[in-house]
């Protein structure tokens, strides 16, 4: 078993009042939680603080804890003998989570063997796919660590792989529920339920926002100002783009229907967006008509600026 | 180790789901489910009466409104007001992604 110092997840002193563990608490959950904080880390630093929270604020798992005594925070190591008589013996904590141990050892040794029914605790996972996969629709595997309960009562965390459906249509940050598959129940309650939350992946071509997706097209000068056809690359394939002549930057060509599926068996669009590059590196006949160009040409894209002086 | 392939339900606008199974899911009761729909947090299908349907998606708002409940000890008006918040912002982040989305990278982004 790793243990792990909750004092120092809530930056409070190991004598600090209960007052004060709340206000650690709060101010903290205020800045990790997973529904406000846009902290990368944020998930995972608020459950170091929710888990700690649950066992300083509860006065029985509080002192079981501050048994174990003081650890750098990671290292292994076995719960007292008399505890690991209760569960099970030596060696069947390998796989334990410390705040899941504090709570079968609270709940046995405060009396507290209510036999209401619990709820088991729901789970969430990600799943992440590319575009293509939820373009033609596919199967993927999920791997997490579940809990379930061993013959004394503890938790144990234990490696389960799903194999998921992805329909065609699914989108960013949608979630699966399968319903009973979280974790185990307590006292005959039923089990909790297992939410996957699709991730698409970042495409190297496409942007998404919503149905539709998004590239750039980027154009020669030349082929701004006169028009042409080019290739362009959707999910189901190549097609010819009629760019038309004068077509500016930022300009948005629509190809209907090449978007994402819907769940209903609709599409959202493929929106090229126009970007004109110039060559880094001109040739010197490329200057020389370029330069030629510029001579002739009586285009001035600034002539709305105001005069000078 | 398990390997099992799952016909699971998609959360979406397809699906439907009643208030009594947005309780048993959410863990939130009738009234605090009640104080969500009156703000607005939570809408019922059209044509509902006395015992309102939801999208499927309803589970996820309801199972937030949980969270926020149970995490930073929140009542009912405190809770209706963050979930009308947190739909703001959910909006405001859906609007920004599709300006990001349309605009063109410049070359040295690619």
């Amino acid at each position: 078993m790793e243990y792990k110092d909750y004092y120092a997840a809530l930056g409070v002193e190991r004598g600090a009042s209960a007052d004060d563990i709340k206000k650690a608490y709060r101010k903290l959950a205020h800045k990790y939680h997973p529904d406000i904080s846009k902290d990368p880390n944020g998930e995972a630093r608020f459950k170091e603080v929710q888990e700690a929270y649950a066992t300083l604020k509860d006065p029985e798992k509080r002192e079981a804890y501050d048994q174990l005594g003081r650890r750098p925070p990671g290292e292994r190591f076995e719960p007292p003998p008399d505890w690991a008589q209760e569960f099970g013996g030596p060696g069947s904590f390998a796989d334990v989570d410390l705040a899941d141990l504090l709570a079968a050892f609270a709940e046995r040794r405060g009396g507290r063997q209510t036999r209401r029914p619990q709820r088991g605790q729901d789970v969430e996972a990600m799943a992440s796919v590319t575009l293509e996969q939820v373009n033609d629709g596919a199967e993927v595997d999920i791997r997490l660590n579940l809990p379930e309960y061993d013959a004394q009562g503890l938790l144990h965390h234990v490696p389960r792989t799903f194999r998921v459906r992805i329909p065609r249509g699914a989108s960013d940050g949608q979630r699966l529920r399968l319903a009973g598959k979280g974790g185990p129940g307590n006292h005959g309650g039923p089990a909790g339920d297992l939410y996957v939350v699709m991730k698409v992946l970042p495409h190297p071509l496409y942007r998404v926002s919503g149905r539709d997706l998004y590239m750039d097209l980027p154009l020669t000068p030349s082929e701004a100002v006169l028009g042409g056809t080019v290739e362009v690359p959707t999910l189901r394939g190549w097609v010819a783009l009629t760019v038309a002549p004068g077509t500016a930057a930022g300009r948005q060509l629509r190809l209907a229907k090449r978007g994402l599926p819907g769940a209903e068996g609709e599409h959202g669009d493929l929106y090229a967006v126009v970007r004109i590059d110039v060559p880094k590196s001109p040739t010197e006949r490329e200057r020389a008509l370029y330069a030629e160009l510029a001579q002739a040409s009586t285009f001035n894209p600034r002539s709305h600026f105001p005069r000078k002086g | 180790m398990e390997n099992s392939v799952l016909e699971a339900v998609w959360l979406n606008e397809g699906g439907s789901c009643s208030i009594v199974h947005l309780q048993e899911v959410s863990g939130l009761d009738r009234a605090e489910l009640q104080v969500l729909i009156d703000s607005g947090a939570l809408a019922p299908l059209a044509g509902e009466g006395g015992n309102p349907a939801f999208a499927s998606t309803a589970m996820l708002v309801a199972r937030t409104a949980r969270r926020l409940r149970d995490d930073f000890a929140l009542d009912a008006n405190g809770l209706a007001l963050a979930m009308q918040l947190l739909a703001r912002v959910e909006f405001l982040e859906r609007e920004l992604e599709r300006l990001r989305a349309s605009a063109a990278r410049p070359p040295s982004a690619r």
